[in-house]
């Protein structure tokens, strides 16, 4: 091997490296993390045993689960009982890899190390394990294939409630699947190219370039997709305690029921990574261009702000989890299919139209002015979608709808 | 380095593709199924169309190859017994096999050089001589990037066809609907 490719191969295993040891700690304190909102929003006190704070329970739960008997079922196919929570737990790990989390990092060296031999590396290499070409396809391509992991697991089980579990999974991944990959055609078109890395650069051209505003509506449809992509709550119909017991996971126990857990946390980091990249300019800072000019200052404040962006859609996994009730089946259906997908084509088209308006009749010049007025022609679809359209069913169905009597305020007794 | 991959790549895919077609498990044979059409995959990878790749994971193991574990779930489909009864249709199979047997084992006489010829009639290997449309795909994908290279003739050059392809599959799934739906 030349010196330049030890190199190259050496910057892509660090980063692997560094990249699967974020993830892990940051699933395994997410899982705290949920516990402590969980107590504080039922005003409880929490996991507090282990270590200040309960600092240290992940790490508790971490050996009890490597340490605990495994279970598996006689009547289980054993094949795919085992194998299951691996595919699960593999499609949830490599789909981050190709998500950017800061701006290029600058590395010059030019080493020898012993044994190893001589090691050389030029240049900026970007802040993200691999730049795939195909950008967010590669993403719904592996999240396709995390899908087996659930009905194999369901199916393997030989357990009624995992049967039922995994085929609801599936179902509901797969119609998902489609009204996520709708959503993200708007960003396509505005964009001009699937690749993560151009993505990020379109959006750091202005203050107000984020996509979550000229593409308001994709936005919206992206991260409730994302919802059911996960099976998070309000769509955890595969997991419903009072109807299925666990689910597709009633059967397992120990590492294999920890592989399961790791596999969705590490889908909601995904869909957090994946939505701030989309849509809230990835590791850009807003309001200045400070953050471009390259350097390892800029690569730890973008990389720290890129982190507290994903850490905010990850409480709001969470903040969700504990305030909104399950929906039914047959409704996360419709919504998906008969909701999300005529009003993701519908979008698409209007969109295509307007980018049109805006080049060409309009003659938008500067990007500031294009991305302006492509938010003045989402205002009214907003309107039309979250007022008429919905008329107070889905966006406030789960708002308490008091008879008006009730609503005068409450006399002491 | 990468023929070395490619190699492992096509040994996958065969070797899933026989256990496949071996399984009694239905449910097995499907995933040895999905195995192959990853290696699949991974070949376009290989020969440098990502998103040929990525397009064959979406459509055939994320939703054709999930429509058909769904199914097998949802029958129950445990294992069966062969489909193969009696020996007339024993024979059938044997000579039908020996017959693909034969015609396969006359491809192992081809090499790259033989190739070369048939299809160009020199014996200049380099590919842009043999593939003069792969050298147009290959530059169009420089210049306009892996989708672009895809996007630009089939919304351009081949509308009309794909337009009409695009027709026929809706009926087909609209007259799918109407078979499998007494009321509508």
């Amino acid at each position: 091997m030349t010196p330049e490719l030890k190199g190259f191969v050496l910057v892509a295993v660090v980063k692997t490296a560094a990249v699967f040891t974020f993830l892990m700690l940051l699933v395994a304190y997410s899982t705290l993390l949920e516990r402590w909102i969980a107590s504080w929003m039922q005003d409880r006190i929490g996991p507090n045993r282990a270590g200040p704070k309960g600092l240290f329970q992940p790490i508790a739960d971490g050996l009890k689960n490597l340490l605990k008997e495994e279970v598996i079922p006689d009547g289980a196919n054993k094949v795919f009982f085992v194998i299951a929570p691996a595919i699960s737990l593999m499609a949830a790990l490599i789909i981050p890899l190709t998500i950017p989390w800061a701006a290029p990092i600058p590395l010059e060296f030019d080493m020898t190390l012993p044994v190893l031999g001589r090691f050389v590396h030029h240049g900026a290499t970007p802040a993200t394990v691999t730049v795939l070409p195909i950008g967010f396809l590669w993403v719904l391509a592996i999240s396709s294939v995390g899908v087996y992991g659930i009905a194999l697991g369901g199916w393997a089980s030989n357990n009624k409630y995992s049967l039922l579990g995994g085929l609801r999974a599936t179902a509901q991944m797969v119609s998902y699947e489609v009204a996520m990959g709708l959503s993200v055609i708007p960003v396509l078109l505005l964009v001009g190219n699937v690749s993560f890395v151009e993505i990020v650069s379109v959006q750091q051209q202005g203050p107000f370039s984020w996509l979550a505003l000229p593409l308001a509506l994709s936005a919206f449809i992206f991260l409730v997709s994302g919802f059911a992509e996960t099976n998070r709550v309000p769509f955890d119909m595969p997991e419903a305690e009072s109807e299925l017991v666990a689910g597709y996971h009633t059967e397992y126990s120990a590492m294999k029921f920890s592989a399961f857990m790791i596999g969705e946390f590490t889908g909601m980091v995904t869909i957090s990574m994946m939505f701030v990249t989309l849509f809230l300019g990835g590791w850009d800072i807003p309001f200045t261009h400070w953050d471009e000019a390259g350097g390892m200052l800029q690569v730890v404040a973008t990389a720290g702000v890129f982190f507290v962006k994903m850490l905010f859609f990850l409480f709001l996994f969470m903040w969700i989890r504990w305030t909104l009730p399950r929906f039914r089946y047959d409704q996360l259906m419709a919504l998906g299919w008969k909701i999300f997908i005529p009003m993701g084509l519908a979008y698409i088209l209007y969109i295509a139209v307007a980018l049109w308006l805006v080049d060409g009749p309009l003659g938008a010049a500067s990007t500031a002015l294009r991305f302006g007025l492509l938010f003045l022609f989402n205002i009214p679809v907003l309107v039309l979608v979250f007022r008429v359209l919905d008329r107070g069913r889905l966006i406030r169905g789960v708002s308490v709808h008091l008879p008006a009597s009730a609503s005068r305020p409450a006399r002491a007794v | 380095m990468a023929d070395t991959i490619f190699m492992a790549l096509g040994t996958i895919a065969v070797l899933s593709a026989v256990f496949c077609v071996f399984q009694r498990n239905a449910l097995a044979a499907a995933i040895w199924l999905v195995l192959t059409m990853l290696a699949l995959a991974g070949m376009y990878l290989i020969l440098g169309a990502p998103f040929i790749a990525a397009i064959q994971v979406l459509v055939y193991t994320g939703a054709i190859m999930v429509l058909f574990i769904f199914v097998i779930m949802l029958l129950h489909l445990g294992e069966g017994a062969s489909d193969i009864r009696g020996p007339g249709a024993k024979a059938v199979g044997l000579v039908l096999s020996v017959g693909m047997g034969a015609f396969l084992l006359r491809l192992a006489g081809y090499d790259p050089a033989l190739l070369a010829f048939e299809l160009t009639g020199t014996t200049d290997l380099s590919p842009a001589a043999v593939f003069e449309t792969a050298e147009v795909a290959r530059q169009a994908a420089e210049g306009q990037g892996v989708i672009g290279a895809i996007a630009a003739p089939l919304f351009s050059t081949y509308l009309v066809p794909f337009e009409v392809t695009s027709l026929l599959l809706l009926t087909a799934i609209v007259g799918a609907v109407v078979l499998a739906k007494r009321r509508i």
